[in-house]
């Protein structure tokens, strides 16, 4: 069992990938920074994993030349519909964040390894900030596949607590903010879930902060919990191409956007509490 | 029906059309994309003699039009890229050339001669012109004495066509190019990236790990076109076009200044599809001009 999950499968190797045209549906605003494009396309979805994610070119923006990586966040492959959380962080996230309905948007997907999902376990979500956008997708196939879902959101205050409401349906829903706004006051990792013992969880999966993931996997390796963080370093191409979004692993420098974004957080250089071995060949 | 095969030196192109190197992986990212065998030919990956990590992440800065780079030649070496690359490689059917790059004049013809004995590689392109890396790359093409040196040595070893990449980090690029002429190339390709630099003003530090980076993209073209034209007067040998070629006008923009052939570099990061549609734009526009053969374009600048 314990072995299954740390083999993350290369399934971005064998699922076919796409660029389409979508059309915008709704784009609601969830908060001061963050919205949601409920997106169509005139052709079925192509099959996509959760933890998965497209590039959009960002058309109108004069400063924005590459795509934009977002984390797909909703996939309904009976509606035939896709949702993408976009945070606005630049001019290029603040032009898709401002998309009109019927708008089209040039979509290239799907990429990456996405999430190992486990059946009929115990599995906890940690989210913090926009790092919840993975995890819906993945909460919903979760609870499908018969795992009990708890989720942990996180963020600075109430504000950027987001979502919260909607994870209900896939399980029990925890919410810590560091003002003390809303739930816990406190850093997501010093939760009161962290605190009664032994996690009764047999998969972390977590997107945030490196901070907070690199926190978070250190509790679940303490206590011997495999721990699947969804990391987004920048990248140009998205496909393996380009090579400018490594991330330094046991097995040397390697792609976000190929070989993960998903890791094992024992897979990570510089994640795990133990004594690093080995040097690095960088010149 | 226009013709769009092209000829540079020994190399028989299906059209003009190649990929740069480090910006089209091995091909294989592509293929769910476009047709690779539809291409003039594909540039891999550069390779070196020995394993290279290359740099630290963060090696990337979007810039205006354009992006900043540091990846610094990861790669696996010549070695595995014969047992494990070049097996992969055999399923393309058009130009298959191999971009080689080293620290030291020995690493160049340690690769180039282990690229001459693999048939399906048709030519290598010599990268004296990467400013990522501490030792080697552009230091060997910013020196005629040094760039000189290693064509010469990499000629020694290597009997297919030998496509030297320059710099455009030089006082020079015209003296340079005549320098590698000299030393045996049998065709040059220009511009590698221009040596750049980006500073996040919030946090007070450069954005990359290296300080430095190669500019590529839209933004270049301008100056890629202005060399292109210079060393395409200056030499004899045939002249790649590299440079923010986005589009098909673009592309014949750099065939009019004399490129016999062009490569799509970062370009492929934004449209995966672009090589493609860039052969299609070159061939409307030789329909359109009652141009029967895309080789009328080289060098066919009114001026």
């Amino acid at each position: 069992m314990r072995t299954f999950f740390l083999l993350l499968p290369d399934r971005s190797l064998i699922m076919k990938k796409y660029i389409l045209d979508f059309k915008v549906l709704s784009n609601q605003a969830i908060n001061y920074n963050h919205n949601l494009l409920e997106l169509s396309c005139d052709r079925p979805l192509p099959p996509m994993l959760p933890g998965q994610f497209a590039e959009v070119r960002v058309d109108g923006s004069p400063g924005t030349y590459l795509r934009r990586p977002f984390s797909i966040h909703r996939a309904d492959f009976a509606m035939n519909t896709m949702h993408l959380l976009v945070k606005s962080v630049g001019d290029g996230t603040r032009t898709l964040a401002q998309l009109a309905t019927g708008a089209i948007v040039n979509i290239m997907l799907p990429l990456g390894n996405g999430f190992p999902v486990t059946e009929n376990n115990d599995v906890l979500l940690v989210g913090g900030g926009c790092g919840v956008a993975p995890l819906w997708f993945l909460a919903r196939q979760l609870k499908q596949k018969g795992n009990r879902v708890s989720i942990l959101i996180g963020g600075r205050s109430y504000r950027d607590i987001l979502l919260a409401d909607d994870y209900a349906q896939f399980g029990q829903v925890y919410v810590s903010t560091e003002d003390g706004s809303l739930g816990e006051k406190g850093m997501v990792t010093h939760h009161t879930l962290f605190k009664k013992g032994k996690l009764p969880f047999t998969t972390i999966y977590c997107c945030g902060p490196d901070g907070m993931m690199k926190a978070i996997s250190h509790i679940a390796e303490k206590q011997d919990i495999p721990c699947m963080v969804s990391l987004e370093n920048t990248m140009a191409c998205g496909i393996g191409a380009c090579l400018c979004c490594v991330v330094d692993t046991k097995s040397g420098n390697r792609c976000v956007c190929t070989d993960g974004p998903v890791f094992n957080s024992n897979e990570l250089k510089g994640w795990s509490a133990e004594t690093e071995v080995g040097c690095s060949i960088n010149e | 029906m226009a013709d769009l095969s092209t000829r540079v030196h020994n190399l028989n192109l299906r059209n003009p059309v190649l990929t740069a190197s480090g910006t089209f992986g091995y091909g294989e990212e592509f293929d769910d994309f476009i047709d690779v065998n539809s291409l003039g030919g594909i540039i891999v990956k550069a390779t070196t003699s020995k394993h290279r990590e290359g740099n630290p992440y963060p090696r990337m800065a979007e810039t205006p039009m354009g992006m900043l780079n540091a990846v610094g030649l990861q790669n696996k070496g010549i070695d595995y890229f014969v047992e494990t690359i070049y097996p992969r490689l055999l399923k393309y059917n058009n130009c298959i050339i191999a971009n080689v790059s080293d620290s030291t004049v020995d690493g160049y013809v340690e690769v180039a001669e282990k690229m001459n004995s693999l048939d399906h590689i048709s030519a290598i392109e010599l990268n004296i012109s990467c400013p990522n890396v501490k030792e080697g790359g552009m230091a060997f093409g910013t020196s005629c004495p040094s760039a000189i040196a290693v064509t010469r040595a990499v000629r020694e070893v290597y009997d297919k066509t030998l496509i030297v990449k320059l710099s455009p980090n030089v006082t020079s690029i015209v003296e340079i190019a005549q320098a590698v002429e000299t030393a045996g190339a049998d065709a040059v390709s220009l511009i590698n990236t221009l040596l750049g630099m980006a500073i996040d003003a919030e946090k007070r530090r450069p954005v990359l790990s290296t300080i430095t980076g190669g500019l590529s993209g839209p933004a270049i073209k301008p100056v890629a076109l202005r060399m292109v034209w210079q060393v395409a007067r200056a030499v004899k040998i045939p002249v790649i076009g590299i440079g923010g070629i986005t589009t098909a006008t673009d592309a014949i923009e750099f065939m009019l200044a004399g490129a016999s052939a062009i490569q799509v570099g970062t370009a492929n990061f934004v449209d995966p599809q672009a090589t493609v549609k860039i052969i299609a734009g070159i061939e409307e526009y030789l329909n359109r001009h009652k141009i029967t053969n895309v080789n009328e374009l080289i060098g066919g600048l009114i001026s």
